[in-house]
């Protein structure tokens, strides 16, 4: 129901009555101005913390070898365990159902060669999974395939840093670079937003590694993620299972701790699970106490607002206002006034952590943002309780007899 | 806010009829600004009836007593209570605006009867730039534009110095010779000779009801 001419009267008290609206709207606009500004550095805080404790795979597994530390079937203490190709088959065959992606690796620090420029680099022999389970994007030409490690390929994936340190502005893609005196072709650049250390590595196919390097079928390490459906609880069993079964394939006592060391990032993120619920659980009270400041705020603001008015809304009725248009009037104001105020606290809040962003990443709040969606029903929830406050009294001023509020002081 | 009620009126019968102008006289406490807030709906009366053009006053509520102010009803008030954000055209226009009358349509009649009473000049300006004598000029015109069956006035020159009282004076006459039925409550004797009939209050009843004899002065 548009009535122009109500509109009218709305935007005439509300202009002539300059500080009850700058009241009201102020009081609206800093609610909402103060819960989008703590609740954006909430979640920053909770970002950092996601991003350095929880990591990108938070479903990885590390299985690393390590030095038996009790004699077992008549092996003695101190025996180095070897892992070997048929370990990775193993791992496949016994638990391939709940693995998402694994490799093998077997690495080598080695010196590159390209015409006049030459480095010492990690030269990593992997499968092609890798790619998944290391944050592994290729700028230029192609990862590693399955084809490349069956057939022992000498091709190798460089790092975005090694190609700037061997070929400057050049692209290293298709060319051939010596590693410790063989060729191999370059099929691909790769960029890693794990940092500097991670873009100087180069992944070569494991299969021609090991027979370039010894002709073995050793392994280092094994990594794999396992399918995000299982639960942490199920993860961490997972893990436990893999060692089991490791232990009484090399013949390692079962209550040897350090002979396979198996790293699963399950366990970390069950207790950054914890830490997470408890900065959740402290936001949502730092908002919803803002908000409730806000609604308290609102209501007081809008009794003494219908106060304040009681004299001129008693004219009104002397002059024929009927009890609904006073109700209506005060209310299409209120809800003007608290819509209006609301969205510039929202504008406001938003643009201010956007400004604020680098400022507030120095200081470990990542991304300090906060959902539209949210924002927009907490300015909801302030307007309806302006509604609501705004009501309540306007119906009582509208209700009393014209002479009491023409008696109001 | 307690309820407790006070017995203000004791048995009044009184019958003015359309055309008439009244003052009503009393000292404070005798009842008749009660009188007067019952005649304009402002309050209610809880014994006895009231006949408003013919028509029973009872069981009013506040949508109901609106609309029959609205439409038979003027106020004259001693503070005047123009709204203070208004200028004097749009205090005038507001009935109207309550009569549901289109904007432009009731801003010219608004201004015909600002002109009427003098102020055509100062139809945009806010109260606190006008003296008393004509925001209580702009009040009778306010009371005046919705045609009214009865402006009911309420001391309307208590706020006022003697010269500006005889010219508000002046102008109630005026609009009643036109045939506008007025009751006026004043305290003082020389406002209420300038009315047709006298009507005094004491503790609640009528102690005289008495026609004005007329001197009137033609120009």
């Amino acid at each position: 129901m548009f009535d122009l001419d109500r509109w009218r009267e709305i935007f005439q008290a509300i202009s002539n009555n300059k500080l009850r609206t700058i009241l009201t709207g102020f009081t609206i606009a800093f609610a909402i101005l103060l819960f989008t500004l703590l609740f954006g550095i909430g979640n920053g805080l909770k970002n950092t913390f996601k991003e350095s404790f929880a990591g990108d795979a938070e479903n990885a597994i590390y299985i690393k070898r390590g030095k038996t530390s009790k004699a077992y079937k008549g092996l003695q203490i101190g025996r180095r365990i070897q892992f070997r190709n048929d370990d990775y088959s193993y791992m496949i065959d016994e638990f391939g159902e709940n693995i998402q992606y694994i490799t093998a690796m077997y690495s080598k620090f080695l010196k590159i060669i390209y015409k006049d420029e030459n480095s010492m680099n990690q030269v990593r022999g992997t499968h092609s999974d890798i790619q998944f389970l290391e944050e592994i994007e290729v700028d230029e030409g192609r990862f590693l395939s399955q084809f490349d490690i069956k057939r022992r390929a000498k091709v190798v994936v460089i790092g975005r840093l090694v190609e700037k340190d061997l070929f400057g502005r050049r692209s290293a893609l298709n060319k051939y670079i010596s590693i410790d005196g063989f060729n191999y072709k370059v099929i691909g650049v790769f960029s890693d937003p794990g940092g500097d250390n991670d873009e100087r590595y180069l992944y070569a196919p494991i299969s021609t590694i090991q027979s370039i390097y010894g002709n073995t079928d050793y392994i280092n390490s094994i990594r794999l993620t396992f399918i995000p459906t299982l639960s942490n609880s199920q993860a961490i069993a997972f893990g436990k299972k893999i060692g089991q079964k490791l232990k009484v394939k090399h013949n390692i006592a079962p209550r040897d701790q350090s002979a396979i060391l198996i790293q699963n990032m399950a366990e970390a993120s069950k207790g950054v699970g914890v830490v997470m619920w408890g900065l959740n659980i402290g936001i949502f009270i730092i908002g919803f106490g803002t908000l409730i400041a806000g609604i308290i705020g609102i209501s007081n603001i809008m009794v003494f607002v219908v106060k304040e008015r009681t004299k001129e809304l008693g004219v009104r009725k002397a002059l024929g206002a009927t009890p609904k248009s006073i109700v209506g009037m005060i209310i299409q104001e209120t809800i003007l006034i608290t819509t209006i105020a609301g969205y510039s606290g929202l504008v406001v809040g938003v643009s201010l952590l956007k400004y604020l962003k680098p400022t507030l990443e120095k200081y470990f709040l990542k991304n300090p943002s906060v959902d539209i969606g949210l924002l927009i029903g907490a300015t909801i929830t302030l307007i309806l309780a302006g509604l609501i406050a705004g009501y309540l009294p306007a119906k009582r001023a509208a209700l009393i007899k014209p002479i009491e509020a023409l008696n109001a002081a | 806010m307690g309820k407790s009620s006070l017995h203000v009126l004791k048995g009044l019968d009184l019958e003015i009829k359309e055309g008439e102008f009244i003052s009503i006289m009393g000292a404070s406490g005798s009842g008749k600004s009660t009188l007067l807030n019952i005649l304009g709906l402002l309050d209610t009366h809880d014994a006895g009836t009231y006949h408003l053009n013919d028509q029973i006053i009872e069981n009013l509520n506040e949508k109901k007593a609106a609309i029959l102010r609205n439409k038979f009803l003027g106020f004259i008030f001693q503070s005047f209570n123009l709204i203070t954000y208004k200028n004097a055209l749009e205090n005038v226009a507001l009935p109207l605006y309550y009569q549901g009358m289109k904007r432009s349509e009731r801003n010219k009649k608004a201004m015909q009867y600002l002109d009427n009473v003098g102020l055509k000049d100062w139809a945009h300006h806010l109260p606190n730039e006008l003296s008393g004598g004509q925001k209580q000029r702009v009040a009778v015109a306010r009371a005046l534009v919705g045609n009214p069956k009865v402006i009911l006035a309420d001391e309307p020159t208590g706020a006022l110095d003697s010269e500006t009282s005889a010219g508000v004076m002046k102008l109630l006459r005026q609009i009643n010779d036109e045939g506008m039925t007025l009751i006026v409550i004043t305290h003082e004797e020389d406002i209420a000779e300038m009315s047709d009939r006298i009507i005094r209050l004491k503790d609640g009843v009528i102690v005289s009801d008495q026609k004005v004899k007329k001197v009137k002065v033609k120009s």
